[in-house]
């Protein structure tokens, strides 16, 4: 049936008798489709020769002419040694030792060089000491490769030769030394005998010329300490692998903290070990504001502000001697400090406190603490003399040079005009002296300021020693030619006072008589370290620090403290222009490509600062202004939960805009806050306009009760309780019969004999794994992984094959979590209990999980393949041919972990992602052993068969059986902790078979029954439930 | 056809009168040849024992590391050169004028010593670095076997000419008489036009009307394109017989073939590692520094006559930078650009240890003849079908290798054979070679 209702579009419409309307009703586009313009022009069209006909003969043709074309192969040159070195071999990877010491990281590494080229850095686990890489140092690799390093040194900006670099500081070095006018030497820790020598040498010959050591983030208060005490300008040392009891106020010893590098020890004290029948393992406390690696990894953490910190170390220095010290703590603090007393004195000797706080008198108590406690933690015979730089001397440094008595400052490794807090001051006065020279990597604020700029090489083109702790040496060697037209800063200065050797033949004249005692020159450069017993001796050592403790226990705090920090991927920002690093998502945010303002709940919550998901599900957070003493900064705002109230955190090495590439200038500078040298102020924040994109990698960050993802204990339950109570293998029914998903039985699966060959596992130890990320940047550069920048991150197609999932509990503990899901009933309930639980507590417990492929014995994700570019291997790893895949992302959709990455685009040679893989420079680091992905293809994680392959073909070639240990994948090789193990489980004799036994041990979402090779081990915590 | 027939039976005759002819001509050159080759007599035993004792620092006409020896007995005295070539050193120590000369000149590098040579010995190696080739006569041996592999080539040839010749005089003939016939038929009053006949349609009218025809011609159109269409697709970069042409004409053939160089001497690294490397040019030098100029077979046919290997040779020492006159490197070097045969493709992985040092696979089973190899071409298709055909049918080789022992009795075990094949050890699975 026909109705007569009329459909209106506007009022407009109904009125038959609009023109508008009538004329629209006519016509089909609104503006007349300008046709007239291009075919109209009679003259034109006629007097052209090209017909239709013919256009499209030539579209034809053109289009089969490129075609066949490309049909076409490409010739390829090859192009030999004329001379082969004896040491290459195409095709086989040489290994050398050497070491990084850029003044913020020092550690002993190994460097694997392929055809010439250094592809990827190692540990070296034969140095006793700082022989496990970080992040930074894993990544360091890269800044080699940067486009953006100085290619030839600079005068007044304009390029120069080195004969006249020579020619122009010697003659005015000589005429200032013939004046006496004052020069500065301002440079890094070197902490390297043979510079040291060359330093003195070059003060000889130029005695107007004086040596400032200048640290950018500064250990100095520590240092002050230490040679108030020991009389010797140095840091203690500790040894966590030997610890029972940790007690950390306000310091991030698994970061950053006086050079870092204790996670390894920390970690061996960290698994439960079986000792008479019980299992025990250590305790670690930390006090701290930021919510940092170290308080994740605690079993309890306090989240306190900076001034209750110096008043808890006072106050535990006082109970510990029983002396009568009143604060204004409240009770809870009293209490708990009652229990740290209580677990120091139980500890004694296998006890240990350590402090971050940089002031002198806490610096001194925790020695003295240590001290009482008879620790044999902390190392003082051995100590570190990887910090070197004075607060005082560089304070007088600038003031000098504001007032015009230092003439001529020459800087070595570091960029004050960047990271001094008054660093405009500081440029104003560099642009006035008389002579400056930048020796520098890149063309950073300080080399643009300077009138010379000497190009430096990179460390891994450079030679050089050092000295890590006393008594422990460490050579570094040229591990390829330099790359431009760059000279050592030791050669430079070598040359300047006219020596004719090379900074090579000083080490090794002052090696040999001096620091090698016997040992052979080669084998010492082979290894990359020597290590004697050489320590410290002292007199009498007296700790009164009574003073300093009544002084501690009446600091007031302010309304509001800024605690700055290093970020595990950035550090101090030397490496800015790494896009590894930039990508590497931070271990507790979880957000690449930025730092920001890190506020607790409740403080945002008051200042009407917020953190919301946008539609996509991507991060934005509403921008603050920060303001301290008379600087203001805007910055983003993320609510942090653990945070502590009254303190807000922001990360150094951001913001810098000099020699970075545009993709790289990120986030805020936070040096203009480091006022004295001091990562604690008291600062005001005011909400700002606008909302900052986010580039967060999490986007969900409670566990939600999930006791499949990260299994978690406390070591009295392990201790207690049988297995299937706090491991249970997960029940699925069948027919009304409850099953273990492990059973054959309920397995839809044909198991496929695996018990011939190799059998690959790796093991995961919740317990070990820090957090630290050097895994994820080891997988980076071992499998070519590409950089996808900012933009993409927030899309959620970032490319990592291994990611460390971190989950915050939404009650105090995750424990709580399980409960409080566990207590749900009906749906009203469950609606609003899980929305809860999607909230962070004020302080959760935090834990950290790295996830990879799991390569599922019965894998999802091959299963649905149309074309099989997915497949299991014999050795159980699951395989991904690439040049198979179309492209259809339905393993992506059907795997249970999320690991598996799509290529949306070709991400080298591609000027839209203009990082390391669009350039010839930044391409030298690719594995050639590992394809290069291209676009519309599926990657993840191979289980790096191609080391995997590697080792059964070494042991094939000289014929003999693999042993265990012989295996290793990038990841669980780059693990300075040992959470990861691997190897062959049909191997009954491997770590990793011992491991996939253990009771610890279990597979992520068991329940889905996918079998995987990849196993956790349930984390056990000694947490003390009754502290608060 | 009878005279035809004479003409070749001519031709044949000719042909055999040439071959007696220079039949002839051979026995009496062979003839003559005796007393030469008498005379020759020590000079051959010369010649082997030069090369055994003497070319690897000297040669006939040109310096190497020691002097040109051709005409050496007419500048020493013959006493004197049996002492030098028995022990030079010792008449260096000795003073003795002339030798020391001689030391001064050479960079004072010794002579090795030759005590085992007797004085016949050196005789017969001077009379050999005296003797020149009477060339006019002795080459006529061997420039005889070009005429006569040239005159049965000729005789195929005219054979071939004279039979086209008889078939275009038939057909000429067949004209002749029908025209003849025709003339004779008009002649004697016989109708020769051809009867009209009833008018069909074309056979492609027919064929046009047939659908079910059209239809079965349509399909087989579209299979038999489809399928050229897909040989074609399919050797699309396949470069099976790429032979591309070489910055220097490098002869396998020579070096492998004549000269039997073991494969994995130049490309050594195809035993450790996964490529199999171009040698670099230092490893050419080990032996070229002294072959500075080709003395094998020619092969004319090509325009490869010695000359031309020479010059080549030359390029070599102009890319490593060696100066021939004085034999020392000069160290201006031009890196060889070569044209690379063999590419696989970046995402597939493929290990030269793996097959020639494990698996013991010959060089040749995928590169092919390359002893044969004047020049070097692809021999293999290295498809994946190629490679895992390969893998389907090879043993394991698995004798005195350490690493195989209990894999592969447990695997034989499994599958119940003697010997386990490539793919039987999991040979077959994508990520061994695509990662």
């Amino acid at each position: 049936m026909s109705t007569n209702k009329v459909y209106w579009k506007s009022v407009a419409q109904l009125d038959k008798k609009n023109d508008l309307v009538q004329k629209l009703e006519q016509n089909e586009f609104v503006d007349k489709i300008p046709v007239d313009e291009f075919l109209g022009d009679e003259k034109t069209m006629g007097e052209s020769n090209t017909n239709r006909r013919d256009f499209l003969k030539y579209v034809g043709f053109s289009t089969a002419a490129a075609s066949l074309a490309a049909c076409e192969g490409p010739v390829i040159k090859s192009v030999p040694y004329v001379v082969q070195p004896e040491q290459i071999i195409p095709g086989i990877a040489n290994y050398y030792a050497t070491a990084i010491a850029d003044g913020f990281d020092f550690r002993s590494i190994l460097i694997k060089t392929r055809e010439g080229r250094p592809i990827k850095v190692e540990n070296n686990n034969e140095a006793p000491v700082l022989g496990d890489a970080n992040a930074r140092v894993h990544a360091s690799i890269l800044s080699m490769y940067d486009i953006k390093r100085l290619q030839g040194p600079k005068a007044d900006g304009e390029d120069i030769v080195w004969s006249d670099f020579f020619s122009q500081v010697g003659a005015k070095l000589k005429a200032m030394a013939a004046s006496e006018k004052p020069i500065v030497l301002l440079t890094q820790t070197f902490s390297s005998p043979t510079t040291q020598s060359v330093i003195e040498k070059f003060i000889v010959q130029y005695p107007n010329v004086s040596h400032v050591v200048y640290d950018t983030l500064s250990s100095s208060k520590a240092l002050d300490a230490f040679e108030n005490i020991y009389g010797f300008r140095a840091l203690a040392d500790y040894d966590f692998s030997k610890a029972e009891t940790i007690v950390s106020i306000g310091a991030d010893f698994l970061g950053d903290w006086q050079g870092g590098g204790y996670d390894c020890g920390y970690a061996k004290s960290r698994v439960p070990k079986k000792l008479n029948g019980k299992s025990k393992m250590s305790y670690h406390i930390q006090f701290e504001s930021n919510m940092t690696l170290s308080g994740a990894n605690a079993d309890n953490r306090i989240p306190t502000n900076p001034s209750n910190q110096k008043k808890v170390i006072a106050q535990i220095y006082a109970r510990l001697k029983g002396i009568s010290l009143s604060t204004d703590l409240s009770s809870d603090y009293k209490k708990t400090i009652d229990k740290v007393v209580a677990r120091l004195k139980k500890s004694k000797s296998k006890a240990v406190l350590v402090s971050g706080i940089e002031d002198v008198a806490v610096q001194e108590v925790v020695l003295a603490i240590n001290a009482y406690l008879g620790s044999e933690v902390i190392d003082t015979a051995q100590p570190r003399l990887i910090r070197q730089g004075s607060n005082e001397a560089v304070d007088e440094l600038i003031e000098d040079m504001q007032k015009g008595k230092v003439k001529g400052l020459i800087t070595a490794g570091v960029n004050p005009s960047f990271t001094l807090p008054n660093a405009n001051a500081f440029t104003s006065a560099l642009s006035k002296l008389e002579l400056s020279v930048a020796f520098a990597l890149k063309e950073d604020e300080t080399a643009a300021a300077a009138q010379f700029v000497a190009a430096t090489p990179h460390y891994l083109e450079s030679w050089g020693d050092y000295q890590f702790k006393k008594g422990h040496y460490a050579l570094a060697q040229p591990t390829i030619r330099p790359l431009f037209d760059t000279k050592q800063f030791q050669d430079i200065i070598l040359s300047l006072i006219g020596s004719n050797n090379s900074f090579y033949q000083e080490i090794k004249s002052n090696w040999s008589d001096n620091l090698l005692n016997g040992n052979s020159w080669n084998k010492t450069l082979h290894d990359g370290f020597l290590s004697s017993n050489q320590a410290m001796e002292y007199d009498e050592v007296s700790f009164d620090v009574s003073s300093q403790i009544k002084h501690l226990s009446k600091v007031s705090a302010p309304a509001m403290s800024l605690v700055l920090y290093p970020k595990t991927g950035m550090g101090d920002g030397q490496q800015a222009n790494n896009p590894w690093l930039q990508e590497f998502p931070d271990p507790i945010s979880r957000v690449s490509w930025d730092n920001y303002l890190t506020v607790a709940a409740s403080d945002a919550e008051s200042l009407g600062l917020k953190n919301v998901n946008v539609s996509d599900g991507a991060l934005n957070g509403s921008y603050a202004s920060i303001s301290v003493e008379n600087k203001t900064i805007v910055a983003p705002v993320l609510i942090q939960p653990g945070q502590a109230k009254g303190t807000v955190g922001m990360a150094f090495g951001y913001g810098e805009k000099r020699g970075l590439q545009e993709e790289m200038q990120v986030g805020v500078n936070a040096y203009p806050f480091y006022n004295n040298f001091n990562s604690v102020q008291e600062v005001t924040i005011k909400p700002a306009e606008g909302y900052h994109e986010f580039a967060c990698v999490q986007l969900h960050n409670t566990l939600m009760g999930r006791g499949d993802i990260i299994k978690e204990t406390t070591l009295e339950v392990f201790n207690t309780k049988d297995k299937d109570y706090w491991n249970p293998i997960p029940k699925v029914s069948k027919n009304h019969m409850e099953y273990e998903v492990t059973s054959p039985e309920v397995d839809m699966w044909q198991a496929f004999d695996r018990s011939v060959g190799h059998h690959f596992n790796l093991s995961i130890d919740l317990n070990s794994c820090t957090g630290c990320g050097a895994c994820v940047i080891a997988c980076h550069a071992e499998n070519n992984v590409p950089v996808v920048g900012k933009q993409e991150i927030r899309k959620s197609r970032d490319m990592h094959w291994l990611r460390i999932d971190r989950y915050y509990s939404s009650e105090e503990t995750f424990g709580g979590d399980g409960m409080t899901k566990e207590n749900i009933s009906g749906l009203g309930d469950s609606l609003t209990t899980f929305g809860e639980m999607e909230k962070a507590s004020e302080n959760p417990q935090v834990a950290f999980q790295p996830v990879m492929c799991q390569h599922c014995n019965h894998a999802p994700c091959e299963t649905v393949c149309p074309v099989a570019a997915s497949s299991h291997g014999r050795q159980g790893q699951n395989h991904m041919a690439y040049n198979r895949c179309v492209g259809t992302r339905y393993c992506a959709n059907n795997c249970p972990y999320k690991v598996r990455r799509f290529n949306w685009f070709l991400y080298n040679k591609n000027d839209e992602f203009d990082y390391h893989m669009n350039n010839d420079l930044g391409r030298m680091v690719l594995n050639p052993d590992v394809v290069v992905r291209s676009r519309g293809v599926m990657e993840k994680c191979s289980m790096c068969i191609q080391m995997t392959q590697k080792t059964i073909l070494d042991a094939k070639l000289e014929g003999r059986q693999i042993k265990d240990g012989d295996f290793k994948c990038a990841c669980s090789d780059a693990c300075s902790s040992g959470a990861m193990v691997f190897g062959d489980i049909n191997d009954k004799s491997s770590r990793v078979s011992d491991l996939k036994k253990d009771k610890r041990m279990y597979h992520l979402l068991e329940s889905v029954g996918t079998k995987p090779n990849v196993m956790y081990q349930t984390k056990v915590r000694n947490t003390d439930e009754t502290l608060k | 056809m009878s005279l035809s027939y004479t003409q070749i039976r001519f031709l044949i005759g000719f042909a055999q009168i040439r071959k007696i002819c220079l039949f002839l001509a051979i026995l009496s050159a062979s003839f003559f040849a005796i007393p030469l080759q008498a005379q020759e007599a020590d000079v051959q035993a010369g010649k082997k024992l030069f090369n055994s004792n003497c070319a690897a620092c000297h040669k006939l006409n040109k310096k190497a590391v020691g002097p040109a020896l051709k005409g050496v007995s007419a500048k020493y005295d013959r006493e004197w050169l049996y002492s030098w070539i028995k022990n030079s050193s010792a008449m260096i120590k000795d003073g003795d004028p002339q030798a020391v000369a001689v030391w001064e000149e050479y960079n004072k590098v010794a002579m090795n010593a030759f005590p085992l040579l007797s004085n016949t010995d050196i005789d017969n190696i001077l009379a050999y670095t005296d003797y020149i080739p009477p060339a006019p006569v002795a080459s006529a041996s061997s420039a005889q076997a070009i005429p006569v592999s040239s005159v049965s080539s000729t005789s195929n040839d005219l054979i071939l000419a004279a039979l086209a010749l008889v078939f275009i005089m038939l057909v000429v003939m067949l004209f002749l008489v029908q025209k003849t016939l025709k003339r004779i038929a008009v002649a004697s009053g016989v109708d020769v036009t051809p009867p009209v006949k009833e008018k069909r349609p074309p056979l492609w009218q027919v064929v046009a009307k047939n659908q079910f025809l059209i239809f079965l011609m349509v399909i087989g159109f579209l299979l038999s394109s489809a399928y050229f269409v897909y040989g074609y697709l399919m050797q699309i970069g396949i470069d099976q017989g790429y032979m591309p042409v070489q910055p220097i004409h490098y002869s396998h053939k020579i070096h492998s073939g004549a000269n039997q160089i073991e494969c994995k001497y130049c490309h050594s690294s195809a035993r450790v590692s996964k490529h199999s490397g171009i040698p670099s040019l230092n490893v050419c030098m080990n032996c070229h520094k002294n072959i500075a100029e080709y003395n094998g077979e020619e092969d004319l046919d090509n325009g490869y006559t010695k000359d031309f290997y020479t010059k080549e040779i030359k390029k070599l020492y102009d890319a490593v930078g060696w100066d021939e006159d004085n034999q020392a490197y000069t160290g201006d070097t031009k890196p060889v650009k070569w044209v690379r045969i063999h590419n696989l493709p970046d995402f597939v992985y493929f290990n030269h240890a793996q097959h020639v040092q494990v698996g013991g696979v010959e060089c040749q089973t995928c590169h092919g003849p390359v002893e044969e190899m004047e020049v070097m071409y692809q021999h293999s298709s290295l498809t994946m079908g190629w490679c895992i055909n390969c893998h389907r049918e090879t043993n394991v080789k698995v004798k005195d290798n350490g690493y195989y022992t209990k894999i592969h009795e447990e695997l034989s075990k499994k599958y119940g054979v003697e010997k386990l094949t490539v793919a039987q050890m999991g040979g077959l699975e994508c990520g061994k070679c695509h990662y």
